[in-house]
């Protein structure tokens, strides 16, 4: 004998279409669609800054969020504030939203630990460089706040690539057995460094991974800010309500390099990238602002101004941070200093004061 | 009570759990199954489902996870079955677990312990005879202990549970079942950083630590036949390392050799040997010596004595120094 036991069938939602046209409400208030489009800009505004300032060796390595603005910010916008928002390491504008001070960004990117010193009233975990290994966080989060009866949800992101990753698999299947309240949240960029989508994974979809771990997958169109909220908020209210994991594969692109010590043209079409620019994430809910009247020259002047501002101020705070006391880089390994550390702490100074 | 190791081990975690709430215990079939080596017995009747879990067959998914537990809040007490299935899990635990205070500067700890049975000496199949402890005790921002005795093992397991900072708790598996001692039922803990002096002696110092302490015993026995009174240190605490108790012992004796199972290259003893060297070379009378595994993959059963330390060339090693 020979049946079909399983079907199963993966949806894409999309509900703004790259004029601007929404195909079914948005559920949301015209005061957050502002909201939402002041933080996307923002977040672009601080992402470009930051680009230049590495290129001026002002920052570190810096990884650009470009095009993924949609993506990131309708996400983590999504969130309840207890809730926990578990990022990779490109999340800086998710980290934005959920109230990351930008100045810390910068201080992260710029070569200081004190950058990912999370504000302790903020459930966002630090960003984890080693890619795919933070969704077990996730699970592990997720698992304790369902074991000690917290009523919230958790989200974690990660990349394209990081679905090739084991440690991404074991996530979800813990995830599915244990039916833990979290999202996970794969942002499908197109690229990791230079592999493209297509040589990471065989399957057509990211989303219908899930599946095989016994959960449900969705696709969205990660460009359109409507559809990333709406599927985050049902994803984080099925959570909640003990009804286990969701991954919801957020297909966008990185319009800039993988970081600012790559060079993306040694891998990819220009054509491919003028493609996705006609999908930017900005520009498509402006043109629904625009015509629900939520939108006007002079707000958007305003806005940039404004906008401009908090990344210059950032900037100046930033950079007016003292360094670290150097004996603090022995004392945060363990909660009390050893002996060992003390002496080495010791032999530090000892050699600062012979340079001097 | 009179417990052997497995069963110190039980009551300590048994002890904690009814103690502290959110000591939660994962890994692979440690509920119903008790453990592949009974050590979780009777807990999962106690404390139900969601504070003793059988995971799904994942080691780096069973660290990850813990991770995310303590960070959450709750104590989780990992189980990695075998000491040879460490190393997918080795990723979790150095570039995560031993990090995350010192990369978010304090904001986020990760109070776990990992218990992993270790070691050779029990005929056992390939990978499950492992010494993975310089992997552990080579990472900054973790904590690494192995008791010798029960005793030892429920007061250092106690204080694992309550340390902030995340240990891996190695349990000799040749010494699960050893002879039984007194353990008593009382709360107490064995402080991380503290070695033990088990036997006093004037001419040598044998320093080890988990089934080698018991071989160090018997090369000790040997060695009075032939009038030398070796002193016995157990390391215990492997990380953070009590150098202050090998210095002082090496400073009275004036010969050390350091006994370890894992291979040579590297090992724990290296570390030891060179520490000495630096802190006192004047103290010594001879260079010291290091008995240990060789450098070569653990060998299967068949041949695993031939690897593994023992009292002859323990004792060897001694009057070698001894007539240096």
């Amino acid at each position: 004998m020979r049946k079909g036991i399983v079907r199963f069938s993966v949806n894409y939602v999309q509900i703004l279409d790259e004029n601007g046209k929404c195909s079914e409400s948005t559920e949301l208030t015209n005061e957050q669609v502002k909201e939402i489009y002041e933080l996307m800009v923002l977040s672009r505004i601080f992402d470009e800054k930051s680009v230049k300032l590495q290129r001026e060796g002002r920052l570190g390595t810096y990884p650009p969020v470009r095009g993924q603005e949609a993506a990131q910010v309708a996400s983590a916008y999504a969130l309840d504030k207890k809730d926990w928002m578990i990022p990779a390491f490109r999340e800086n504008a998710s980290m934005i939203v959920r109230g990351l001070p930008m100045e810390m960004l910068l201080q992260y990117w710029g070569g200081d630990e004190r950058g990912q010193k999370i504000p302790a009233d903020q459930n966002n975990l630090t960003f984890a460089i080693p890619v795919g290994t933070q969704p077990l966080h996730a699970v592990g989060i997720a698992w304790a706040s369902k074991i000690m009866g917290d009523k919230i949800a958790s989200l974690v992101y990660f990349g394209d690539g990081a679905t090739s990753e084991g440690d991404t698999s074991e996530a979800m299947n813990f995830a599915g057995v244990f039916s833990l309240p979290l999202v996970f949240a794969c942002m499908n960029n197109q690229w990791a460094i230079s592999v493209p989508r297509k040589k990471q994974t065989a399957a057509e979809t990211i989303a219908q991974k899930a599946i095989a771990f016994g959960f449900d997958g969705i696709q969205v169109d990660g460009n359109d800010v409507f559809a990333v909220y709406k599927a985050t908020k049902d994803a984080l209210e099925k959570a909640r309500s003990g009804k286990g994991p969701t991954l919801i594969e957020l297909f966008t692109y990185r319009m800039g390099d993988h970081t600012t010590a790559d060079d993306a043209s040694r891998y990819r079409k220009k054509s491919e990238i003028d493609e996705w620019l006609k999908k930017d994430p900005i520009e498509r809910l402006r043109k629904y602002m625009e015509s629900n009247k939520l939108w006007t020259k002079d707000y958007e002047e305003k806005l940039l101004v404004k906008s401009g501002k908090k990344v210059e101020d950032a900037i100046k705070k930033y950079e007016s941070v003292p360094m670290e006391d150097p004996g603090k880089i022995f004392e945060y390994v363990y909660a009390g200093m050893t002996e060992k550390l003390e002496n080495q702490q010791k032999s530090l100074e000892r050699q600062d004061e012979s340079k001097s | 009570m009179m417990l052997n190791m497995a069963q110190a081990i039980n009551l300590a975690l048994k002890q904690e759990m009814e103690k502290n709430k959110k000591v939660v215990l994962l890994g692979e079939d440690i509920g119903v199954d008790g453990g592949v080596f009974r050590v979780t017995e009777g807990l999962l009747e106690r404390f139900g489902p969601n504070r003793v879990i059988d995971t799904p067959l994942a080691e780096s998914a069973i660290i990850g996870t813990s991770i995310g537990m303590a960070i959450y809040g709750l104590k989780p007490v990992a189980e990695i079955q075998f000491d040879g299935f460490l190393y997918p899990a080795l990723d979790q635990l150095i570039s995560h677990a031993a990090r995350i205070r010192n990369r978010s500067r304090g904001r986020f700890t990760c109070p776990l312990v990992v218990r992993i049975p270790c070691a050779g000496g029990i005929h056992a199949p390939e990978h499950h005879s492992e010494s993975p402890e310089t992997h552990i005790v080579h990472t900054p921002g973790l904590k690494a202990v192995m008791p010798s005795t029960p005793y030892d093992a429920k007061g250092l397991l106690t204080a694992a549970m309550r340390d902030p900072d995340p240990v891996v708790f190695f349990e000799p598996k040749k010494l699960y079942r050893s002879p039984k001692q007194e353990v008593p039922e009382k709360d107490y803990d064995i402080p991380i950083g503290k070695a033990g002096v088990t036997k006093e002696g004037g001419d040598v110092t044998l320093v080890s630590w988990g089934t080698m302490v018991h071989v160090c015993a018997e090369a000790a026995e040997k060695l009075k036949g032939k009038n030398i009174d070796a002193e016995i240190i157990d390391v215990r605490s492997l990380s953070p390392l009590d150098t202050e108790t090998i210095l002082n012992s090496v400073q009275k004796t004036g010969r050390a050799v350091i006994v370890h199972e894992a291979p040579r290259t590297l090992g724990l003893g290296a570390e030891i040997a060179a520490t000495i060297s630096e802190a006192d070379i004047l103290s010594l009378k001879a260079p010291v010596k290091r008995v240990t595994g060789f450098d070569i993959p653990m060998p299967l059963a068949k041949h695993e004595n031939l690897y593994l330390p023992d009292a002859g060339r323990v004792s060897r090693a001694a009057e070698e120094v001894m007539k240096f």
